[in-house]
């Protein structure tokens, strides 16, 4: 089994928010970052479960900047063999995938994974282009995978309940929660991860066809409102002017 | 250790800790440091803290964790990987120290007493036979061990210990007793120091289940409650010749340990620190009284402001000890310096912590007041505050205040 799962770096659920002053930017000073957690806890960590049944190899892969090689590291002391980095900063979903399919073309890996979204733009759009470029399969929001020769069973959320899915290899499959359990990389991993290669690559050149023009911060909640029971022509009025869904 | 971990209640409780870093420390640290430090956060918040009020509070020692500990290679990170460890540099093992204490200083004290205190005396001092009998065992979690110094008697003047060693043939007769010995009563060894018939300090390695050796526990802490503390009483225990420490003699040997276990108490009461003044911070923005955050009056600013340019001094001291550490050159007169200012600067923002938490700051709510009692135990054990003092004393002047 060769398998690429790919890896990004997410602001940690901790960080605060902010841009720049035309809103154009988000402001990296002062962040912590982390892997983003559904690469991590579930796409890696059930790769390097199929490895550890099935042997063969687990391969990262990164878009990102030499500031990513942290996370990549991580990924390398949870278990990882060998890492590969698109030294190109992740402009969209669509440049993203072009990076790590021009990569995975030629390698002929059995299995691509990742987390079902990042938690930070949450845009559940790479793994699909990926496997459009790739012309495989795409399992999304899968929970539960097992590999049978070469042929793999899976689960997957839907809307109100599962769906159980067969599926040749190789193919693309987005993980979901349930899917692994959170590895925490020890020290002597962390020592060995020191030494595994991590191979930079020069991006594909590639015209990206949207831009952000702005982003914007929710707006704050604002408090609960008490209305007593005997005042329902001030609940309906609420509802009616205020929360405007009636 | 066996673990069981299927029956652990779990707090439902966000450890919502975030690290400050004032001064941009991260950049003096390599991405193993880094790496470290997020590990073991992450396993002290899904692991620790979900559950040490509860265990504080029934004084219970987690022991569970003794596995989980060796799991994330929390013991003798910085001896080598031919043992078991983790062949980490100095810092990253104070990095380790920071992040359990962070969660605790009973946890810290559980995995540096193994780590600084057991394994590193039988690397250091020990036969090879002895290292790979026991390191990869300790390293694993498979044997936990204890070491017993402190005498009832003899506390900080341990060189007067009356605990002796008497030469029968093939094997020393052990007497004596010993005191406040972190982990000994659910230990499988302990490494023990002793005075042979000359008068001279030796260590040995006590086995759990040789006759005549007892370790009962020692209740009624305030402080460390989540760490077991017991005696160590020996009544002519036969200890084989095989497991002396063959290679030191005198008060340098339990020093030696006492200067990598104390170099790691300097950093981990600066996690100690850190989840005090995080704690407070947090509060004092969401804590409203007289219509605004209480961190928005002066005298709220003045204690959180003075608590992070002390907790940056404390950093600045930890990695400058690191540093020399790592190229051999920390003196232990240097710990010495660092292990005091360090835990007296924790203690010290617990106290200011605890009361911008208003009466909620004596509650296990917040974690402020267990590590302040914690505190306590940390400024007395492993030389206490006023012995380190007298240590600096006499290096800067050159006179022995001890006596
Ligand atoms: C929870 C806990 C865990 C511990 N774990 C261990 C362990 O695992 N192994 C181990 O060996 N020990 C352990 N200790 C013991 C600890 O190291 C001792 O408590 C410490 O060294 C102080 O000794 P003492 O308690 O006998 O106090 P004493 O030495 O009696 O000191 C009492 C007071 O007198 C002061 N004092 C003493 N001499 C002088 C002097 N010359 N000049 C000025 N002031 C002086 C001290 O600073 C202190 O304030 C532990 C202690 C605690 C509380």
């Amino acid at each position: 089994m060769k398998i690429l799962v790919c890896v990004s770096k997410t602001p940690d659920t901790t960080a605060k928010i902010s841009f720049n002053a035309d809103n154009t930017e988000f402001q990296s000073a002062g962040v912590q970052y982390i892997m983003n957690p559904y690469d991590e806890w579930y796409a890696l960590v059930r790769a390097l479960e199929l490895k550890e049944t099935l042997g063969g190899t687990v391969t990262l892969i990164n878009v990102g900047t030499a500031d990513d090689e942290q996370v990549i590291r991580k990924g390398l002391a949870i278990g990882g063999d060998d890492a590969v980095r698109i030294d190109a900063a992740p402009k969209s979903a669509l440049f993203v995938a072009k990076q790590i399919s021009a990569h995975a073309k030629s390698a002929g890996y059995d299995l691509i994974m990742l987390g079902k979204e990042t938690i930070d733009y949450n845009g559940s759009e790479v793994g699909a282009m990926v496997a459009e470029y790739m012309d495989m399969p795409y399992v999304s929001y899968a929970t539960k995978l097992d590999i049978a020769g070469s042929t793999a069973t899976l689960m997957r959320d839907i809307e109100g309940g599962e769906e159980e899915i067969e599926v040749d290899l190789p193919f693309v499959l987005s993980a979901a929660k349930g899917m692994a359990e959170q590895r925490i990389p020890n020290m002597r991993g962390i020592m060995m991860a020191k030494s595994k290669p991590i191979q930079v690559i020069p991006a594909v050149p590639f015209e990206d066809l949207s831009v952000v023009t702005s982003y914007e911060l929710p707006k704050a909640k604002s408090g609960v409102k008490l209305v007593q029971p005997e005042n329902m022509d001030e609940l309906v009025r609420l509802l009616h002017e205020e929360a405007k869904v009636i | 250790m066996q673990s069981n971990t299927s029956n652990i209640q779990k707090s439902a409780r966000e450890d919502r800790y975030q690290h400050h870093d004032y001064y941009g420390i991260d950049e003096l640290l390599s991405e193993e440091h880094l790496l470290a430090r997020e590990a073991t956060r992450q396993w002290v918040k899904s692991e620790v803290s979900p559950i040490i009020e509860a265990y504080a509070d029934r004084a219970e020692c987690p022991t569970h964790l003794f596995k989980g500990l060796a799991e994330i290679g929390a013991y003798g990170p910085s001896l080598p990987a031919k043992y078991g460890c983790g062949g980490m540099d100095e810092i990253a093992y104070g990095i380790i120290m920071s992040e359990l204490e962070r969660g605790d200083s009973g946890i810290r004290s559980m995995a540096s007493v193994q780590g600084s205190l057991v394994m590193y005396p039988i690397y250091k001092y020990g036969s090879e036979e002895q290292r790979m009998k026991y390191l990869p065992k300790l390293a694993s979690g498979e044997l936990i061990g204890c070491f017993g110094l402190t005498e009832p008697d003899y506390g900080s003047n341990p060189s007067d210990m009356i605990t002796n060693i008497k030469d029968d043939g093939d094997a020393y007769i052990l007497n004596g007793a010993k005191m406040w010995i972190t982990n000994s009563p659910v230990a499988d060894i302990a490494v023990v120091w002793a005075k042979d018939e000359a008068g001279i300090i030796r260590g040995l390695i006590v086995e759990r289940g040789m006759k005549g050796f007892t370790a009962p526990e020692i209740h009624g802490k305030w402080s460390l409650r989540a760490s077991i503390t017991g005696e160590l009483v020996f009544e002519d225990v036969r200890v084989p010749k095989s497991n002396l420490l063959p290679n030191v003699q005198g008060l340098k040997g339990p020093l030696g340990c006492l200067s990598k276990a104390r170099y790691g108490i300097a950093w981990g009461a600066i996690g100690a620190a850190l989840d005090c003044y995080d704690s407070a911070l947090r509060y004092s923005q969401e804590r409203i009284q007289f219509g605004k955050p209480i961190g928005g009056f002066q005298l709220t600013q003045k204690k959180l402001a003075e608590m992070i340019t002390e907790i940056t001094k404390a950093q600045l001291l930890a990695w400058r000890l690191g540093t020399l550490a790592n190229n051999g050159k920390a003196t232990p007169a240097q710990i010495s310096m660092a292990k005091r200012n360090n835990v007296h600067m924790a203690l010290e923002i617990a106290r200011e912590a605890r009361q911008i938490h208003g009466g909620m700051g004596i509650t296990n709510e917040y974690p402020v007041m267990r590590h302040m009692m914690n505190l306590e135990t940390v400024l007395t054990y492993e030389g206490t505050h006023d012995i380190h003092l007298l240590i600096t004393g006499m290096d800067v002047t050159g006179f022995n205040a001890f006596k």
